[in-house]
C-alpha cells in the first residue's frame, strides 16, 4: 500500500477504521474463544464440562490410558501415513505424467479430478463402500472356492478395514496432490530443464536434481494436506471403516454421541496441539524457504484452503 | 527438448513411461470413483432387498418417493445458501481489512483466519456443543433473566456452526482477490468525485467477483454435503441430505433409495458448479476458475 493511498484513506475518517477493526476483533474471538474453552474445560478437575472445579490433569491422564481412544488414535495416524505417502508419490507421477499426454487424455483426467475434489466426502464413503461390498462379494466366493480346491483349509476372507479406509482417502487427496504439483509445473521455468538435457543429464538425472527440488514446496503440502484430511475425515471412515477399528474422529464422534466427557476436551486438546505445533514448524520453515525465494510465507497454508472435502 | 533427437524406439519407451506413471491413478479413478458412481445409478433404478441392500429392478420408484424426504433437501438448499450469504456478509469486511488497513500484521492475522480450518472439523462444532447447550450461553442468560432460551439443536445452532467452520474458505479467495485490487483505481474513483458506497459499488465489488465467486463455490459445495454439524448441533431435528444418506445407507439399509438421493445431490451441485463456471467465464475470471 502506497504512503498515497494510506492518506486518502485517513482522510476519509478514522471511524471507518475503527469499525473494521472491531468487526475484526469480534471475529477472531469468534474463531479462537470456541478452541480456548475446549482447551480450558480440559484441565477441569469437575466431572461436568461447563462448571469448572480447579486446575488438574486427570482427563489427560484418563485420555492417555484409555486403551479405546489410544487404538482409535493409532489407527489415525497408520491411516493419515498411508494416504500421504500414497496420495503424494501417485499424484506426483500423475501430474508429471499428465505434460506429455495428449491434450484430450489430460482433458478427461483435469475432469476426473474435480469430480473427485468437488464431490462430497458423504457421495465418496457412499460410492467407496458400494464398491468395496460388490468386490468383496464377488472375491470372497472366489477366493472360498480356489482354496477348497486346492486344500489349503480356511479361506482368507477380505473385508472391510484400514486399507479401505486409505484407499478412500487417497482418491481425493491424491487429486489435491494432482493439482498442487500441476500448479507448480505450470509456473516452473523450463530452460532449467532444458539446460540439464543440454548438459548431457538423463531424465531420471534431470529429475532428481532439478524438477524435483523445484516442485518440492507443492509435495510437501500435498503431502501435509493429505495427511490433514485424512486425519480429520469422519464421514468416509464412518462408512468404508471395518468393525471395530475407529479412526480418531470416530471415536470422537461416538463418545460425543454416549454424552459429552471432559475426556473429549482433553483428546481434543492434545489434536490441537500438535496440529498447532505442526503448523508452526512449516510455516517457520517456508517462511525462512519464502525469503530465499521470495514467495509469500503464506502460500503452503494458503493452499489448504482449496479443499475441504 | 531432446525429442526431436529421439529415435523411434526411445519415443515408444517414453509412452509406455508416461503411461506407466498415470497407470496407478486411472485404477483409482476407475475403481473409486467411475464404477462407483455407475453401480450409484443402476443402484438407484432398483429395489430394496428384503435384508437390505440391493435387489435388481429397473424402475423410478426410489425418484418418485424422493418427495417424502423433500425437507431434508430443503433444509440443506436453504442453509447452504444462506450460509453462503451469511459468510460472505461476514468475511467480506474483514478480507477488506485485512487487503487494504491491516499493515504490518496481515500476514499474522491471515494465519491466525486459517489456522482453525486446519485443526479438526469434528472438534471445531463440538466445541460450539459445550457453548450452545444448555449449561451454555442458555444458562448465562437465565442467570441474567432472560428467561429460558432454546440454542442447541436449532437452526440457528446449525447457522452457527456452519459460519464458523465454513468462514476460513470464504475470507481466504477474498483476501486474494482484493489484494490483487489496484488501489489507484479507488483513488481514481475518489478523485473523480465518486463517494465512498459509489466507489465501494462500480469498483470494489465488481473487481473482487472473482474471488467472491470462488469463496461462494467453496463454502457453498461442501454444505451440501455437510453431516456432522447438523448431526451435533441440529440433534436430529436438523435434518441434512447427508444425514437422511447416513441413515439410507448405514441404519435402515434401503440402498437403491439412497442412491436415488445421493444422485440427486451430486446433480444439485454440478448444476451449481457449471453455473460457477458461465458467471465465472462472463465474468472474465478464467484464471480462478482453473485454480478450484
Amino acid at each position: 500500500m502506497t504512503a498515497a493511498s494510506r492518506a486518502a484513506l485517513d482522510r476519509a475518517g478514522p471511524w471507518v477504521d475503527r469499525v473494521f477493526r472491531a468487526h475484526a476483533t469480534l471475529i477472531y474471538l469468534f474463531l479462537y474463544v470456541p478452541i480456548g474453552l475446549v482447551v480450558l474445560f480440559s484441565f477441569n478437575a469437575g466431572g461436568h464440562t461447563g462448571e469448572l472445579r480447579g486446575v488438574s490433569l486427570r482427563w489427560y491422564d484418563y485420555a492417555l490410558n484409555d486403551r479405546f481412544a489410544m487404538g482409535a488414535l493409532q489407527n489415525s495416524f497408520v491411516v493419515g501415513f498411508w494416504t500421504a505417502l500414497i496420495a503424494t508419490s501417485l499424484g506426483t507421477l500423475a501430474a508429471l505424467a499428465l505434460q506429455r499426454v495428449p491434450p484430450r487424455v489430460r482433458a478427461i483426467f483435469d475432469a476426473l479430478t474435480y469430480i473427485a475434489i468437488i464431490i462430497p466426502g458423504i457421495v465418496i464413503g457412499i460410492a467407496t463402500l458400494i464398491f468395496f461390498v460388490n468386490l468383496f462379494g464377488w472375491v470372497n466366493p472366489w477366493l472360498d472356492y480356489v482354496w477348497t480346491a486346492a486344500g489349503l483349509g480356511a479361506p482368507p476372507v477380505i473385508g472391510k478395514g484400514l486399507h479401505t479406509v486409505v484407499a478412500a482417502h487417497v482418491l481425493f487427496t491424491m487429486a489435491i496432490v494432482m493439482v498442487l504439483v500441476r500448479t507448480r509445473l505450470a509456473g516452473m521455468d523450463r530452460s532449467l530443464t532444458e539446460a540439464s538435457f543440454d548438459l548431457f543429464a538423463t531424465p531420471l538425472r534431470t529429475f532428481v536434481q532439478v524438477t524435483l527440488p523445484q516442485l518440492r514446496p507443492a509435495i510437501v503440502a500435498g503431502a501435509l494436506l493429505a495427511f490433514t484430511f485424512s486425519f480429520d475425515d469422519f464421514v468416509i471412515a464412518t462408512f468404508v471403516a471395518g468393525p471395530g477399528q475407529p479412526t480418531l474422529p470416530m471415536y470422537i464422534f461416538s463418545s460425543i454421541r454416549r454424552g459429552i466427557t471432559p475426556e473429549i476436551n482433553a483428546i481434543a486438546s492434545m489434536v490441537l496441539a500438535v496440529t498447532i505445533t505442526a503448523l508452526v514448524t512449516v510455516g517457520l520453515v517456508y517462511r525462512r524457504q519464502a525469503r530465499q525465494a521470495g514467495e509469500t510465507a503464506a502460500e503452503p497454508l494458503a493452499l489448504g484452503i482449496a479443499e475441504d472435502a | 527438448m531432446t525429442s526431436g533427437n529421439e529415435s523411434a524406439g526411445g519415443r515408444g519407451r517414453s509412452r509406455a513411461v508416461t503411461a506407466l506413471l498415470l497407470a496407478p491413478t486411472s485404477a483409482w479413478y476407475l475403481l473409486l470413483l467411475i464404477v462407483p458412481l455407475i453401480i450409484l445409478l443402476v443402484f438407484s433404478l432398483g429395489a430394496r432387498a428384503p435384508e437390505g441392500g440391493y435387489a435388481p429392478a429397473l424402475q423410478l420408484d426410489n425418484y418418485l418417493e424422493l418427495p417424502t424426504r423433500a425437507t431434508a433437501f430443503f433444509n440443506t438448499l436453504w442453509m447452504a445458501a444462506g450460509g453462503t450469504m451469511l459468510c460472505l456478509l461476514v468475511g467480506y469486511p474483514l478480507a477488506y481489512y485485512l487487503a487494504t488497513r491491516a499493515g504490518t500484521k496481515r500476514t499474522l492475522l491471515l494465519v491466525l483466519v486459517v489456522v482453525p480450518f486446519w485443526t479438526s472439523f469434528l472438534i471445531r462444532t463440538y466445541a460450539w456443543m459445550t457453548i450452545l447447550g444448555n449449561q451454555g450461553i442458555p444458562a448465562i442468560a437465565e442467570g441474567l433473566g432472560f428467561g429460558h432460551i432454546a440454542l442447541i439443536n436449532t437452526p440457528l445452532a446449525v447457522m452457527i456452526g456452519i459460519v464458523y467452520n465454513y468462514l476460513p474458505l470464504m475470507v481466504f479467495p477474498l483476501y486474494v482477490s482484493l489484494e490483487r485490487l489496484d488501489k489507484r483505481l479507488l483513488e481514481a474513483s475518489k478523485d473523480l468525485g465518486a463517494g465512498r458506497l459509489a466507489t465501494f459499488r462500480q469498483v470494489t465489488l465488481p473487481l473482487s467477483a472473482a474471488g467472491l465467486l470462488s469463496g461462494a463455490m467453496l463454502v457453498f459445495i461442501p454444505i451440501m454435503g455437510e453431516y456432522v454439524i447438523p448431526a451435533l448441533l441440529g440433534g436430529g431435528k436438523v435434518f441434512f441430505v447427508g444425514n437422511a444418506l447416513v441413515d439410507l445407507f448405514l441404519q435402515s439399509r434401503n440402498w437403491p433409495f439412497g442412491s436415488a438421493a445421493a444422485i440427486v445431490l451430486i446433480l444439485v451441485i454440478l448444476f451449481a458448479v457449471t453455473l460457477y463456471l458461465r458467471l465465472g467465464s462472463r465474468a472474465g475470471i478464467q484464471r480462478e476458475v482453473s485454480i478450484l
